[in-house]
């Protein structure tokens, strides 16, 4: 694998993908910290992974069917204790479109 | 003897409660108490509800009175990790994006622990969505580890394994993505397992990384942790990846089973960084099993060196993708300072994930970015192949390997600070949730300075009543289990 690239962790590109707001210092420090876990994951690269199947998981199942039925959900009430603002039974966020 | 009550196994107490010495209600009381007096110095619990324990207690003594008791856990009060749900109770994860969370409904396991007549008790510390080694990345701050207050108890399940450790539970339930049940298990001197995965429903489980997390118990002895695995074990349609397994009685399978067993000791988990004190405890550990008449062989896991680096690409991979659900719409900590209804993502994740979940999130999403994937993460997947490979290949040589769990006893709280350094405290531990086997941590000695030493047992893919049977024959010639700390 082609490594040379690890090191250089774009981290405000990151951020932006993972929509994580970071200060001054902690762009800083995880640059510093990830930069040195990214150097340690570099070893990877030589290990001959030739005509290796990935594995998503140990013990892949697939195909888990279930019956298209009603069953018993949530109340409204319960989906909508946690929300942070609610009205009418409605999540309220701030205006999407100006 | 009743001040003794909450040093007692699940077995033992099943015995008085059976012939009404002591009820499950003078029982939680004493637990209550317990944790009164020493939680001040543990800090085990996130929260705990004290009238609701005591009611189900009440309940408990009342179906026993009526001869309806439910089974060896009927009135043992259990703890559960703050990642598993408990319907009405509140869910941190210890993390501020959940501080006010109430979970609408109940986990799988917490489902089957009340049907088993559990007395359910607490909410435990952990590192902030079980992403830490020490449990000193809870957002509520870290817990002690009861044998030496200035240490960790490993992480990330350190408040279940502090809380059993310290009296202040008979058992309880942690979650296992790298070795955060085993580790801490280790470092605390309690018996802790992780099942083979899909053994254990995750319904119900917060989320870290879903082809690595499975769900297992803390206990005293290897006896109750085979009689909690019975009651939480079992296939589940509400978790996909739950396997349509056979599960034994694993209580009575764990007395019935005797050795000799073909056990395997890979060379590569006695290395540089192992504590001597460590590899002194395990070397004898490996003579009685020798003097028992198991067959003793030395194997090769050859991928070992690559299990961190394949484990924190996966992991944090993973991460970044489950954690994306927290962006301060639905539910969760919504920042006040957002101009936008996107500002409100940005801003809502910086305030509430804390520095360990933010670092795991970016390297998640950088391994998983365009241009990255194939060289990180698929080549990972691709390894993560290779290291499962090596443990099916140990496995027609022997029937279990033994190892140490953690290369080091507990170690000082703030000594780790050094993100890397933290991380290789999982190095005897990753490769068997790549490789998704079940594992246990059994007490195997202590220090010369009187900390826990832990001996990880890694067996064959639902081979968990083998595993356990071999943890107990060494429990039953060894008392490390009977020794508390003194707090």
């Amino acid at each position: 694998m082609t490594m040379s690239s690890a090191p250089d962790l774009d981290i405000d590109h990151v951020a932006k993908l993972a929509r994580l707001a970071l200060t001054t210092e902690e762009k800083a420090k995880f640059s510093q910290q990830l930069g040195d876990v990214l150097h340690h994951i570099e070893q990877l690269g030589k290990v001959d992974v030739t005509g290796v199947e990935p594995t998503a998981h140990a013990f892949p199942i697939v195909n888990v069917w279930a019956n298209d039925v009603v069953r018993p959900g949530l109340t409204v009430e319960a989906a909508l204790r946690n929300a942070p603002a609610q009205r009418d039974n409605m999540i309220v966020v701030p205006k999407v479109v100006e | 003897m009743a001040a003794e009550l909450f040093f007692k196994s699940i077995a033992e107490l099943g015995a008085l409660l059976d012939t009404k010495t002591v009820s499950s209600a003078e029982l939680t009381q004493a637990v209550i108490a317990r944790t009164k007096a020493v939680e001040g110095r543990v800090k085990a619990f996130n929260s705990f509800d004290e009238a609701d324990a005591l009611a189900q207690a009440s309940a408990s003594d009342a179906r026993r009175a009526a001869g309806q008791a439910r089974g060896p856990l009927e009135g043992i009060p259990v703890g559960l990790k703050d990642v598993i749900s408990v319907a009405g109770q509140p869910l941190t994860a210890s993390s501020k994006m959940l501080a006010n969370f109430v979970s609408p409904y109940d986990a799988t396991v917490t489902t089957k622990l009340k049907g088993a007549g559990a007395v359910i008790w607490g909410r435990l510390n952990c590192d902030e969505f079980a992403m830490g080694s020490s449990t000193e990345n809870s957002a509520f701050g870290p817990t002690a580890n009861p044998w030496d207050l200035s240490r960790v108890p490993g992480g990330s399940s350190g408040g279940s394994s502090a809380a059993l450790a310290a009296g202040e539970t008979i058992a309880a339930l942690g979650s296992d993505t790298g070795g955060s049940i085993r580790q801490p298990a280790a470092l605390c001197g309690v018996v802790g397992l992780k099942p083979t995965y899909g053994l254990v429903s995750r319904y119900g489980l917060i989320a870290f990384a879903s082809s690595l997390d499975q769900i297992g118990p803390f206990a005293r002895t290897v006896e109750d942790a085979a009689i909690m695995l019975g009651a939480i074990a079992g296939h589940d349609p509400l978790d996909s990846t739950s396997f349509k397994a056979d599960i034994p009685d694993y209580r009575a399978e764990v007395k019935r089973r005797q050795g000799p067993w073909r056990l395997g000791i890979p060379k590569e988990y006695f290395g540089a960084g192992l504590d001597p004190e460590v590899n002194a405890a395990v070397e004898r550990a490996i003579a009685f099993y020798r003097a028992q008449g198991c067959e003793i062989k030395e194997v090769s896991l050859p991928h070992t060196q690559y299990c961190l680096d394949t484990y924190y690409i996966i992991a944090t991979a993973e991460a970044s993708s489950n954690l994306a659900r927290y962006d301060g719409i639905r539910y969760g900590h919504r920042s006040k300072d957002a101009k936008d209804a996107v500002d409100i993502y940005f801003k809502s994740r910086a305030e509430g994930f804390g520095a360990e979940v933010k670092r795991r999130i970016i390297l998640g999403t950088y391994v998983l970015s365009s241009g990255y994937y194939d060289a990180f993460y698929l080549r990972a997947q691709k390894v993560r192949t290779l290291i499962r490979q090596d443990f099916l290949n140990a496995y027609r040589e022997v029937d279990a390997l033994l190892t140490p769990t953690s290369p080091v006893p507990a170690f000082k709280l703030g000594e780790k600070s050094d993100p890397l350094a933290l991380y290789l405290c999982d190095i005897y531990t990753i490769g068997v949730n790549l490789a998704g086997l079940p594992a246990l941590s059994v007490p195997c000695g202590f220090t010369t300075g009187g900390l826990p030493i832990g001996l990880q047992l890694i067996g064959q893919p639902f081979a968990e009543a083998n595993l356990l049977a071999m943890a107990r024959a060494y429990e039953q010639a060894h008392d490390w289990h009977r020794q508390h700390p003194s707090l």
